[in-house]
């Protein structure tokens, strides 16, 4: 089997909504053949195939479904969200190690219409196996039952030590709205906000989050393309390059419920990837023209943007303050509008937009874009062209 | 005040073989640490080995239940009917130096400073079960 350098040559997905009106496996399927027919590609050419530990979908499903002749590789990426870019990571290291030619990453769910994570998790007695945390034993007891609360109690601290209050957070809010209001796929589209929409909006978890603090709940699905850059000479896109991806789990860290660690204000996963983002690549955060930032809650996008090193630690609010994630700051985030603003798919939706951007097809286009950064807490990847 | 100790909360886990101990000590008013028998180490969430001697022997102690806030939250939505309305969700580092997450109760949430020392007591919980609950000393009361 030829092997060579892993590149992303399709995205796809379906439309962005409350209520998609079909099943997970629909959405799975609508957004795979998407970014197939981006590719020039069609189900023949699958070989592998990767998504979450908790998407619902069954990969001996989607086969059968999509009329896949065979997989030789298939696998899935453990922690929630944050292993959203693992899914790259796991493409790319089966299309360069020769286990497959062609591997498609999908993530689908009707989050909104069917499985709300935001809700009471009480009563999930499934556990949370693979998802890297551990909600289960050592919070639901404690009346901790959501992503707000679990974030919360790491968010809380840091805004103590660094003497900030939630007002901080909203021109983080602000700036993804803004995104969203230009982005004709974006749930919020054409529907920016102030500072003071974001002040006045309820508690969720106080005195941390207020609503507009938080990503929204969504239906929908994504999916991506990976084959190698040889591939992809033929295919109709020009191929976006995987400088590098990786995975991180550091010493005692948790997905969400990450009490542990020594210094809950420092964001050890996001830390952890970008040294060895920045080992591999010799790429640094200088060398980044957009970042698409894993924003389940606003305090999320300084986390990031303090362990990718693009501030110091402690210096995110005023960073943000004085609009350096704006389109023309010094380094644009999420300008499809992100998680709160274009729609909640997991991170997979990150990962499209960060495609885009480097392809130059985005509807909020930075210029130039050489490098993008995808980071979702424990996984990321460079981006870039190729 | 946020003090929690409705009979209507959740009665804890059994917990796994490597945590039940835990469990079972909150349920008769002991708060339990796992201490490695080799470097003498506590460590939590349970394991079954110690991450710095790799000895798999340990013992169940009972901890001085002393500890000071880290962090806390007072979770607003979705509302569970099953805690009482304004509880406090905390993150206690307790003085053998290990973290748990637990609430914290008789004081009100403009009062909580991260740092204030804390002491554990015990709920009572649906099926006749307990729950370790935090509280300011009497010293942080005076403070």
């Amino acid at each position: 089997m030829a092997r060579g350098k892993a590149v992303i040559v399709g995205i796809g997905q379906t439309e962005f909504s409350k209520d998609s009106g079909r099943s997970e496996q629909r959405l799975a399927c609508e957004s795979i053949l998407a970014a197939l027919d981006d590719a020039g590609l069609t189900p023949a050419d699958v070989d592998g195939m990767t998504t979450y530990t908790i998407d619902n979908n069954e990969d001996v499903d989607l086969v059968r479904a999509l009329g896949i002749e065979n997989l030789t590789f298939s696998s899935r990426v453990g922690h929630g969200g944050g292993g959203a870019v693992g899914t790259v990571a796991h493409a790319m290291a089966a299309v360069e190690s020769g286990l497959a030619n062609v591997v498609v990453g999908f993530r689908a769910m009707n989050e909104r219409s069917e499985q709300r994570f935001g809700q009471s998790q009480m009563n999930n007695t499934g556990g949370a196996k693979g998802a890297g945390t551990g909600f289960i034993e050592w919070s639901l007891p404690l009346g901790s039952a959501t992503p707000a609360v679990w974030t919360a109690i790491q968010a809380q601290r840091y805004l103590d030590r660094y003497g900030l209050t939630n007002a901080d957070f909203a021109p983080v809010s602000v700036h993804l709205r803004q995104m969203a209001a230009t982005n004709p796929n974006a749930w919020f589209y054409q529907q920016p906000i102030t500072v003071e929409d974001h002040q006045n909006s309820r508690w969720i978890a106080e005195p941390v989050f207020r609503l507009l603090d938080c990503c929204q709940e969504s239906d929908g699905a994504v999916a991506f393309v990976v084959t190698r850059e040889e591939r992809a000479r033929d295919l109709k896109q020009p191929p976006v390059a995987i400088r590098h991806a990786t995975q991180a789990v550091p010493f005692e860290s948790e997905t969400v419920t990450n009490y542990y660690v020594e210094d809950v204000t420092r964001f050890e996963t996001g830390v952890s990837t970008a040294k060895t983002l920045y080992e591999h690549t010799g790429v640094g955060p200088a060398d980044f023209q957009v970042a698409m930032l894993y924003d389940h809650f606003t305090i999320a996008i300084f986390w990031h943007l303090e362990a990718n090193g693009f501030c110091k630690p402690g210096e995110a609010a005023d960073f943000v303050r004085s609009g350096e994630i704006g389109l023309s700051g010094s380094i644009p985030v999420s300008p499809n509008g992100g998680h709160l603003g274009e729609a909640y798919i997991h991170g997979m939706n990150l990962i499209a937009e960060g495609v885009r951007q480097v392809r130059g097809t985005a509807t909020n286009q930075v210029d130039d874009v050489e490098h993008a950064l995808v980071a979702a807490g424990m996984s990321a990847a460079v981006l870039g062209r190729c | 005040m946020s003090d929690v100790k409705s009979v209507e909360r959740p009665a804890p886990p059994q917990g796994s073989r490597d945590s039940a101990f835990f469990w079972e000590g909150v349920g008769r008013e002991v708060l339990l640490g796992q201490q490695c028998t080799g470097c003498k180490r506590f460590r939590h969430p349970p394991r079954p080995l110690c991450p710095h001697c790799r000895s798999f022997e340990w013992k169940a102690v009972e901890l001085s239940g002393r500890g000071t806030v880290h962090s806390w939250v007072k979770p607003i939505h979705p509302p569970l009917p099953m805690f009482p309305e304004g509880y406090l969700v905390a993150l206690i580092d307790l003085e053998e130096g290990i973290r748990l997450l637990s609430n914290l109760c008789e004081i009100e949430p403009d009062d909580v400073e991260n740092g204030m020392s804390v002491e554990v007591f015990f709920a009572p919980t649906r099926d006749g079960g307990r729950i370790h609950q935090f509280r300011p000393t009497q010293e942080a009361r005076r403070g």
